[in-house]
Formats: C-alpha cells, sequence, structure tokens
C-alpha cells in the first residue's frame, strides 16, 4: 500500500501551461483507496479542468498503475485518445506515475505527493511500520521497530530529548524507545537495552538486483508489449 | 589544566562551551577564549546546535586549540554521514583537537533549516564506537589508518527525566555508552540536589567521571521557558520566584548557578558550565563558587 494525496489545483494547472489537451489516468489499487485517484476523483479532476478551459481527451482507471504490462496493455484501446492529448496526468503514487511514463511516450504530469508510510508497502494492520531494511533488529527491541518507531531511527537508545514519554518532534508522537523500553520490560528482556547494535548496513535498503528478475518484469520487458503501449 | 589531565588526575574538573556564531564573524568568541584561558580545563564547542546552522564546532575548534584552550570538539550524528564523520575526526586530530562529544543532534525540524534530510547514519553509541576504532587505528570499514587518532570520549547523559521509561534508559545507555569508550560525561542542567543524588547514586557504580550541567538562570522567564521546552530540566518553584524577586537579575542568577555548583560538587567528578550567552561571566561564576 502507497498512500498519496492529490496535488494543490493550482499547482497541476501550472503543470499544465500552455497545454490545451490531457489525458487524465486514474488507479484503482492504492490511488483509489487513498481517495486521490479512483474513479470519483478522475471525473472531478475531468470537471476542474474543463473548468479552466482544458480539453479532456480521455479518461480511465487502471488497476494497477504500478504494472507496466498492464497499462501498456489497458491504454492500448484508448490509443488514440492518448495520443490525441499533449499529455498525461496521473493520479496516483510516485511508483505508478513513473510507470506510466516508462511506457507512454508523452509529458506524464504527476497529479498526486505520496506520503511516507515509513516504508511500509505490503499490507499494514495497525501503526506497525517496517522499512524494508534488509537486517531487521526487532529482536533486540521487543519488536518495536526502532528506524520507524524513533523519529531519527536510532538504533542503541533513546536520543534524550522526549518529554513526557512524547517525542521532541512532535508532542504527538510517542518516544519509540520509552515505547521500546515498556515493551523489553513487560517481556522480561531489558538486559537487551545493554547490547550494542553496530553500525548499519543501509545498502541493503536498496532493492537487490535478483529481485528484477520476477516473471512479470520479465513480461514488462517485452518488446511488442512497449510498442503497444507508446503507440 | 588540559581536560583528559584534570580528570586523570582527580581534580574537579571544569568545562565550559561557546556557541560559533551565524557567519564568519569570530571576534566574540576569540574574545571569550581569551577570558576563560586558565580558567577551566575544557572548552566544549557546540555542533550546529539546536539544529540552527552556525559556523562550525571543528574551525572554531581549531581557532581554540590556536589560543592556547583545549577545546571539546562537539559532534552531532544529525548532519554528517560515517564518511564524513571519521574524515572529520581525522581533520580534528591533525588540527590538535584532543576530545569529542558524541551526540545525537536535535531533529531539524526544530532549527532554522527545518527541510534538512536528517542522517543519522550512526547513533551516539556508534560514533563513540567509531572514534575508539579510529583511536585503535583503524576507520569503520577495517582499513588500517595511517596514523590513529588519539581523543578522549565524551557522552552525554539526562540526569532527570519525567518518566520511569526515561531515567531507565538514561542509565542503561550510559553503560553502553561506557562499553564501546565513553571516558566522561557532561548532563544535562541539574537545578535539584536532591534528583542529581538519586542519580548519582546509581550512576558511580560505572567509575566514569561525570560533569555535571549547569545553565546559569537569567529571568524567572527564562527558567520557566526552560521547564516547558527542555528536556530534562526542571527548575524548582523556590527557584523561579528567587529570580522574580530580585532586583539584580543577573547576579542572582550567578548566584543561584555558584550555589548549585557548591551543593552539586561532592556528588560528582566536575562542572560544565554552560552560559548561553553569558561565556564572560563563567569566571565570576567559579570565583563564587569557590573554584577559582
Amino acid at each position: 500500500m502507497l498512500r498519496s494525496e492529490q496535488k494543490p489545483f493550482e499547482e497541476i494547472l501550472g503543470y499544465l501551461e500552455g497545454e490545451d489537451k490531457v489525458f487524465i489516468l486514474g488507479c484503482d489499487g492504492c490511488a483509489q483507496a487513498s481517495q486521490t485517484g479512483g474513479m470519483p476523483q478522475v471525473l472531478e479532476m475531468k470537471e476542474r479542468l474543463e473548468g479552466e478551459g482544458k480539453a479532456v481527451t480521455g479518461y480511465t482507471v487502471i488497476d494497477f498503475l504500478c504494472q507496466k504490462a498492464l497499462v501498456a496493455s489497458r491504454l492500448q484501446p484508448l490509443e488514440n485518445k492518448v495520443m490525441e492529448a499533449d499529455s498525461l496526468l496521473v493520479l496516483t503514487c510516485g511508483v505508478g506515475i513513473q510507470a506510466v511514463a516508462a511506457m507512454v511516450k508523452k509529458p506524464v504530469h504527476p497529479g498526486c505527493n505520496t506520503i511516507s508510510l515509513g516504508g511500509s508497502r505490503g499490507e499494514w494492520q495497525g501503526s506497525e511500520r517496517c522499512m524494508e531494511c534488509g537486517d531487521c533488529l526487532l529482536e533486540y527491541t521487543g519488536g518495536i521497530c526502532p528506524l520507524t518507531a524513533c523519529s531519527k531511527g536510532l538504533r542503541n537508545g533513546a536520543c534524550g530529548g522526549a518529554s513526557n514519554g512524547k517525542c521532541e518532534v512532535s508532542p504527538e508522537k510517542p518516544c519509540g524507545w520509552e515505547l521500546i523500553y515498556s515493551r523489553l520490560r513487560e517481556v522480561g528482556r531489558l538486559d537487551m537495552l545493554k547490547r550494542f547494535i553496530p553500525p548499519k548496513a543501509w545498502n541493503k535498503m536498496r532493492p537487490r538486483p535478483e529481485i528484477l528478475s520476477t516473471p512479470l518484469w520479465a513480461l514488462e520487458q517485452r518488446d511488442e508489449l512497449r510498442e503497444e503501449g507508446t503507440g | 589544566m588540559a581536560l583528559r589531565e584534570a580528570l586523570k588526575s582527580g581534580k574537579f574538573a571544569i568545562t565550559t562551551e561557546v556557541g560559533p556564531l551565524k557567519g564568519t564573524d569570530t571576534s566574540e568568541i576569540m574574545e571569550v577564549a581569551e577570558i576563560l584561558n586558565g580558567k577551566v580545563d575544557g572548552v566544549n564547542v557546540t555542533d550546529q546546535q539546536s539544529a540552527v546552522m552556525r559556523l562550525g564546532s571543528l574551525a572554531t575548534c581549531s581557532l581554540l586549540v590556536q589560543k592556547g584552550l583545549d577545546p571539546v570538539f562537539q559532534m552531532t550524528c544529525r548532519d554528517r554521514n560515517r564518511i564524513a564523520l571519521q574524515s572529520d575526526l581525522l581533520s580534528a586530530s591533525v588540527l590538535g583537537i584532543r576530545n569529542v562529544l558524541a551526540i545525537s543532534g536535535d531533529f531539524p525540524s526544530l532549527g532554522d533549516h527545518i527541510d534538512a534530510k536528517d542522517v543519522y547514519d550512526l547513533d551516539s553509541e556508534q560514533l563513540i564506537w567509531a572514534i575508539n576504532q579510529m583511536n585503535e587505528g583503524y576507520d569503520l570499514a577495517n582499513n588500517e589508518l595511517q596514523g590513529k587518532t588519539d581523543f578522549l570520549v565524551g557522552a552525554v547523559v539526562k540526569p532527570v527525566s519525567d518518566t520511569e521509561e526515561s531515567s531507565e534508559l538514561q542509565l542503561a545507555m550510559m553503560e553502553k555508552k561506557i562499553s564501546v569508550g565513553a571516558r566522561f560525561f557532561q548532563t544535562q542542567a541539574v537545578y535539584d540536589a536532591d534528583a542529581f543524588d538519586t542519580f548519582m547514586k546509581r550512576a558511580a557504580q560505572f567509575k566514569v567521571p561525570v560533569l555535571v550541567g549547569i545553565i546559569p538562570l537569567k529571568s524567572a522567564g527564562m527558567a520557566r521557558y526552560m521547564n516547558k521546552n527542555v528536556s530534562g530540566v526542571f527548575v524548582p518553584e523556590h527557584m523561579i520566584s528567587e529570580m522574580t524577586k530580585a532586583e539584580d537579575k543577573a547576579a542572582t542568577g550567578l548566584e543561584i548557578a555558584a550555589r548549585l555548583i557548591k551543593d552539586l560538587k561532592d556528588l560528582c567528578q566536575g562542572v560544565h558550565i554552560m552560559a548561553i550567552g553569558w561565556e564572560k561571566k563563567v569566571p565570576e561564576i567559579l570565583r563564587l563558587a569557590d573554584l577559582s
């Protein structure tokens, strides 16, 4: 899940300056859930842009824009409308916007900002956040991630900036390390606090090369699909 | 006396700190250096204090070395990754800087460049560990250094907290910091001898010198501001009303600071005076506290 919010309309209009015709693309995945790029938002955007004198050559919603092969195959029947436009306005996350930009030979405008969820790109149920750091520290921190629960992502303990259990960054946010302390105390593992966590290998947070070699990725690389997508 | 010699000798160590200004004007700091020379064992130079961009701690420490003082190079983990931190440590070493204080650093959103990217590649414990590694002659990638460093490594601790979790964490982290190479501690400002005594009763077991933090009060308003906004600072009400009633606020502030030092002196191994603009009055505080 990637959470997004629509950019201010004035900003979007600025992107479209000097252009008359636009194709609007939304996503029925996370952007629909975020209520930033589902069909209702796409229709609303169409109306607002037309109100500003823009011609909307077409619009559609695809599930999901993050899958390039799907973007290409779903846009194919709408090729004329897409190519008639000066550009595409894409209402979705940064992944989807990049996927569309990779598949369509037209200027692509981002209609949304992607809000950080602290790294969680999978399913999440509550306040737990995973940064996909590739070297899990939860063993030492009572099952509460110090990278996401602590504003500074400190691995060895609190910074000392908390007041009444709240983070120095925001009085709304609990100090992650005080949460970790409470949990460790609860499970009888306060000895973990004495354990020194060595400097982290941040390079493990980069996607590994072999992750690219999935069947989906291979599908996206097929020339004929690319051709279809780009008209 | 230089800081490491002072700590080794067992005398009551005296440190203070200066904060570089925003800009290239060093006249104020040079004037302060002149006044402090021979009066203190070490002078901390803050590193972009409160996440406000200023002249660097490294350059300022170097100027203090040239003036014959023994600076404590404060290093936060906020602005530099491990490459820059280690490189600056090598630079500090060749510039004659012998002490480093490793701290996390306030979050950028508390300063004047709120959009800045926070780094925290290393945390303060890891930085202490890294400095020790460099003292041993190796960098963090285990490469041998052509000429190793010889730093006395200090760390910070907050003796008084508002939650049990926080006070327990502070003690646990103090122990961890010592285990990776911290050899002295400077504390958050203390205003309550009983609370500090409670802390020291537990911290004394670590047998590492603790220099108690002192911030002289300038006004009742300043005390209330710190109580509200500065983590770990608790100025008692009677002290605030003493400041309110005082005719000469500055004199009373200095007297309270000196009184605190006298009350806390026997509980710890030194004092760290954070004068926040009153650096030139540090010798006066020391005189009032019978330390000069």
